[in-house]
């Protein structure tokens, strides 16, 4: 269980770093927390020739709060200044709310928010929070920078985004949640700190009594996070109640198309999605 | 007042919590020059190995590398037993996965690594066995193929044993309760993974090997036997290990191939197993399938028990104990601490291409009590009984007790541990509750297991199984230094336990010295009397009896020279706080007055005593049993499947307890890897023979977060089968816990009339019995948005 050989470069500016992944495209590899990349280095599944550290990348590790609709989320973020809740309103508590699920606390402490997206884990939380969202991804290379939204960022294969081999994530444009949403996220691991076999994330968005919008995303039932896309028209323009939640919920276990795993069947995680689903629409609703 | 019986923190711990102790990493980390290994195994669980092709220059050795070596094997001396040998590296055939097929050796571990992946091994792939039930059909492929099997096809022992009339109990029975127990495959996962480093020192012609392991006297005769050379050029010494529970008792192949390498290349090789190595080829454990039939009167008497056992032990056997080990405990022990006379069992081991098994905490006993635990409360459910009655009205109560195969139960307490659990989680009062919660649509149950752990049995107990190599007692040799320190020389070989700090305890009493003033030395060939080490649950009865006889007799030549100097009879002389004095009166000599005296002016000794204070004692007891009850009570998630242990309560009654937190640090560890059993881990292997939990993403163990506290309550039964009347520990938690564990879920899901006879019992299993139990939707989907 060691690595095979490769060439360790750590970088000091962003333009180094983006001429590094210009350089040695499909070869390189872009190590931040490196708690998913080391480890599927040390097992060979992972056999970059060039590991292109940005730990020394300056600005990546930021907040951004100056927008009011938005926050932006650097890629070097680790994830557990995500769950000590810094961002104000409902997306803040959803953040925290998430990012209590994220691994165990030794890999919160390095891991990065950028890092778990661009590692595309089809169970990954971060994932299916910014498909909910409908975050905008900032992408950046030597010949410019782009965005993407985020449910077109993820392929619908697992650890697979649209992601060109120079391309560095940069950060990730969440919307701000006015007062009037609800955050929920439920999620079922056979441990405290393990990949979800199943995860919803919801996020509803309540006018009086009824549901003027509802985002539902979820994740460990696809190659990529997913919307559940029935679901949340099963719920949107209706009265909040258990009926209607049912009916989401139901909705989305038929919408989606598990594979299984030792872990769980198809069956199972269909089954989970329905309780997932209905767990997370109860929190945002409560 | 005495040393025995106070919780003394452990004298091991210092050094392992300051990153102080040293384990063979260490040791190699440490050794200038020592190069690495890395093994090229099999990918495939059958087939015939058509060629090996090296990279040209590597260092790289074969079967064929070792020719003139034996094959690793022991046997049993009985006509339903068929040896099965195994070659150090596969030579024609390989038969499971992970199977090493050559051995690679580099400056690094990457190095080494990288050199394995270019030795290209041409294996024509043959259908694999991978189930023993299937294994057995006489068209399934043979695993050895040209072995003769006349029990069968692959069948590699076929036990029986059976009393006169149980047919007439079952026809006499009002009730006849059958259940299917089956128990998957599981690693018993110490942290520190296998690992050993090999030094031939070319100067005296010695070969050195550090090694993580239980046994180093009898790995270093097994390698004198399979390499063919005189035990007196090895030396095995094992360092600090970090843990084992049976994975680092039997001989590894890697460790047999390592030294004869280190041997032909006159140099230093270090192996260090990777958890993904570990996982797929070290040993596997468990692997069993029971068919029980249970007579019952309608009171709830067990009148009769039918029982049919598999094991499937892999590709291999193992050594010293052999795979025998798995099916014969089973057949001696599965009436546990309930009366019973008719009695018939089948116990079968069966060859299939996975990983060959080795013992694993309580071996066969976590399932064997699992299967009789949980036929007691199906029997329970099944008449309308209590399962705590039912129990009441089968428990062994007087002693000496002989189960129906022959088996003496010394005196314990299995009623008292039942009553006393009962009384701990308010038996009551759960029920009450329990009601309350099934009104809210939540499901909580309760689970008892009462059962005896057979420990510290001796060369008798052992030589009944037949073996070859007949383990059992153990040697001490005790040595008062010049300077009135002692030193210990034990053949038991600890490796976490804390054994040098109980022995210690032990030898204060004996000698009136601190317990700090002796040392204990183990895991060393060279300086340790040739003894069996450390498992079974032996160490403090067998070796703490040995060092509680030689401290006798150190005591008795320490009383004999102060007697013989103060004037006084031996009689009259105590030991106590450094000296020994005169009963009554204050005339004395310190006790380093007197070593000094032996060592240094022998001349003054009395009579024809020999100089210097050294004694040696063995004991070979003929064993007894510890038991306990354990009792868990859970709330099952209907909706997931997920199960949470709201509370664990262990009876124990492990006779004397030189150190009471020893022991129950190792129930604690114990409960832990119970539980691991009951609902965490188990190897999954696909239809192909391809292991599926090959890191720890996928094979889990419980952490801290999922392991409720473990409420541990003492019960002291004495007796006289061990002279320090302590009574073996180590395995009974990992032995109780899976029944209470899967009889509590059961009590929990009884209203839908779900038995859990799997484990271990994950989510996805119990949500599929809610499934087929309860079609339509369950409580909180029902209650959604409530």
């Amino acid at each position: 269980m060691k690595p095979a050989a490769f060439d360790y470069r750590a970088p000091r500016t962003l333009e180094e770093a983006l001429g590094l992944l210009r350089e040695h495209q499909d070869e390189a590899k872009v190590l931040a927390g490196g708690q998913s990349l080391v480890p599927a280095m040390n097992f060979r599944l992972a056999r970059p020739a060039v590991l292109v550290d940005i730990a020394r990348v300056p600005g990546l590790d930021r907040i951004d709060l100056d927008d009011p609709g938005s926050v932006t989320v650097g890629a070097r973020v680790r994830h557990l200044d995500l769950e000590h809740n810094t961002i104000p309103g409902p997306l803040g508590v959803l953040l925290a709310r998430t990012g209590r699920w994220v691994g165990h606390y030794p890999i919160r402490v390095r891991g990065t928010f950028g890092g778990s997206l661009a590692h595309a884990d089809p169970a990954a939380e971060w994932c299916a929070l910014a498909c909910a969202l409908d975050a905008e991804i900032h992408c950046r290379s030597a010949n410019g920078a782009r965005v993407v939204e985020a449910c077109d960022f993820f392929e619908q294969m697992a650890f697979t985004t649209c992601l060109a081999p120079d391309e560095l994530l940069m950060g990730v444009r969440l919307p701000s949640l006015g007062d009037s949403w609800g955050v929920g996220m439920a999620e079922f691991a056979r441990r405290w700190g393990d990949f979800a076999i199943v995860l919803a994330i919801a996020a509803v968005e309540r006018d009086g009594d009824s549901v003027a919008r509802a985002r539902i995303a979820l994740g460990g039932v696809a190659g990529g996070p997913v919307r559940a896309a029935h679901a949340e028209a099963a719920l949107s323009g209706r009265a909040a109640t258990p009926e209607s939640v049912a009916a989401a919920a139901a909705a989305a276990a038929e919408e989606v198309d598990p594979t299984g795993d030792i872990h769980g069947s198809a069956d199972y995680r269909r089954d989970l999605v329905r309780t997932m689903v209905t767990r997370a629409l109860n929190q945002a609703l409560a | 007042m005495s040393w025995t019986g106070r919780s003394l923190r452990r004298f091991e711990d210092p050094a392992l919590v300051r990153g102080l102790g040293r384990f063979v990493a260490d040791v190699a980390d440490n050794h200038t020059g020592a190069r690495h290994a890395a093994f090229v195994r099999s990918p495939v669980p059958a087939g015939r190995i058509r060629s090996i092709e090296a990279p040209a220059g590597a260092s790289v050795f074969t079967a064929a590398s070792f020719s003139g070596i034996g094959t690793i094997c022991a046997r049993l001396d009985r006509p339903d037993f068929v040896p099965l040998e195994t070659p150090v590296l596969a030579s024609d055939a390989v038969r499971h996965q992970g199977e090493p097929v050559a051995l690679v050796v580099a400056g690094s571990r990457a190095e080494a690594e990288d050199l394995a992946e270019q030795v290209i091994v041409d294996i024509e792939a043959t259908r694999p066995v991978l189930d023993a039930a299937a294994a057995t059909d006489p068209d399934a492929p043979a695993v050895h193929r040209g072995l003769d099997m006349p029990m069968g096809n692959n069948v590699v022992l076929d036990a029986r044993f059976a009393t006169d009339e149980l047919e007439a109990a079952f026809e006499a029975a009002d009730e006849i309760v059958e259940i299917e127990i089956r128990a998957h495959r599981q690693n018993a996962l110490p942290i520190e993974a296998r690992g050993a480093m090999a030094a031939h020192d070319p100067g005296t012609g010695r070969t050195t090997l550090t090694a993580a392991n239980q046994m180093p006297h009898m790995l270093r005769t097994a390698l004198a036997d399979i390499l063919n050379v005189p035990e007196a050029e090895l030396r095995v010494v094992t360092p600090e290990v970090g843990g084992a529970f049976g994975q680092k008792m039997c001989v590894p192949r890697e460790y047999v191939a390592l030294v004869a390498a280190a041997r032909l290349l006159n140099t230093t090789i270090a192996w260090i197993e990777d958890r993904s190595e570990n996982l797929l080829a070290s040993w596997h454990s468990r692997d069993h399938s029971y068919r029980l039939a249970g007579a019952f009167s309608r009171g709830g008497a067990l009148l009769g028990l039918d029982a049919d056992i598999v094991c499937n032990i892999g590709a291999y056997s193992n050594y010293p104990v052999t795979f025998g080990v798995e099916p014969l405990m089973a057949l001696a022990e599965l009436p546990g601490p309930y009366r019973l006379s008719q009695y018939r069992v089948r116990s079968r081991a069966v060859t299939t291409n996975l990983c060959p098994i080795a013992p694993y905490r309580g071996v066969s006993r976590p399932v064997l009590t699992l299967a009789m635990e949980r036929l007691i409360d199906t029997a329970a459910r099944r008449l309308g009984l209590d399962p705590v009655r039912v129990r009441r009205t089968n428990l062994v109560t007087e002693f000496p007790y002989s189960m129906p195969t022959g088996l003496p139960v010394d005196p314990g307490s299995y009623s008292e541990t039942l009553e006393t659990a009962v009384e701990a989680v308010d038996l009551e009062g759960f029920r009450r509750r329990q009601q309350q919660a099934a009104a809210q649509g939540r499901y909580l149950g309760i689970g008892f297991s009462v059962f005896g752990e057979r420990t510290g049995y001796g060369t008798p107990a052992f030589a009944a199984r037949a073996m070859e190599i007949t383990p059992g007692y153990e040697t001490v040799r005790l040595e008062m230094n010049p300077s009135g320190d002692v030193t210990a020389r034990i053949g038991a070989s600890p490796h976490g336990q804390g054994l040098a700090t109980a022995l210690s305890q032990l030898l204060a009493d004996e000698l009136g010295v601190e317990p700090r003033q002796v040392a204990v030395v183990h895991g060393d060939t060279d300086a340790a009397p040739y003894g069996w080490g450390t498992f079974a649950s032996r160490s403090m009865v067998i070796a703490g009896g040995a060092t509680k006889l030689a401290g006798q007799r150190l005591a008795a030549r320490l009383k004999e020279i102060a007697a013989h100097h103060l004037e006084a009879s031996p009689d009259d002389i105590r030991l106590e706080q450094g000296s020994a004095t005169v009963a009554g009166t204050s005339i004395g000599m310190a006790l380093p007055e007197i070593a000094r005296l032996a060592h240094h002016s022998s001349h003054r000794l009395p009579g024809d005593m020999e100089p210097g204070l050294a004694v040696s004692a063995t004991y070979d007891p003929a064993g007894t049993f510890s038991n306990a009850c354990h009792a868990a009570v859970v709330e099952v998630d209907p909706d997931t499947g997920a199960v949470c242990l709201e509370r664990f309560v262990v009876i124990a009654d492990a006779g004397v307890e030189v150190n009471p937190m020893i022991v129950e640090g190792q129930i604690h560890g114990g409960v832990t890897q119970g539980i691991a059993n009951a609902l965490y881990e188990e190897l999954v292997v696909d239809g192909d023979g391809n292991l599926l939990t090959a890191s720890l993403m996928d094979f889990l163990p419980p952490t801290a977060c999922e392991i409720p506290d473990i409420e541990v309550t003492h019960i002291q039964t004495v007796t006289d089968a061990s002279i320090t009347g302590a009574k073996g520990v180590g395995e009974g938690g990992a032995i109780g816990a899976p029944a209470a564990v899967l009889n509590a879920i059961s009590d929990a899901l009884a209203p839908l009339g779900i038995e859990v006879n799997e484990m271990p019992a994950t989510p996805s299993r119990l949500r599929e019995l809610i499934r087929q139990a309860v079609p339509a939707s369950t409580a909180e989907t029902a209650a959604a948005g409530g």
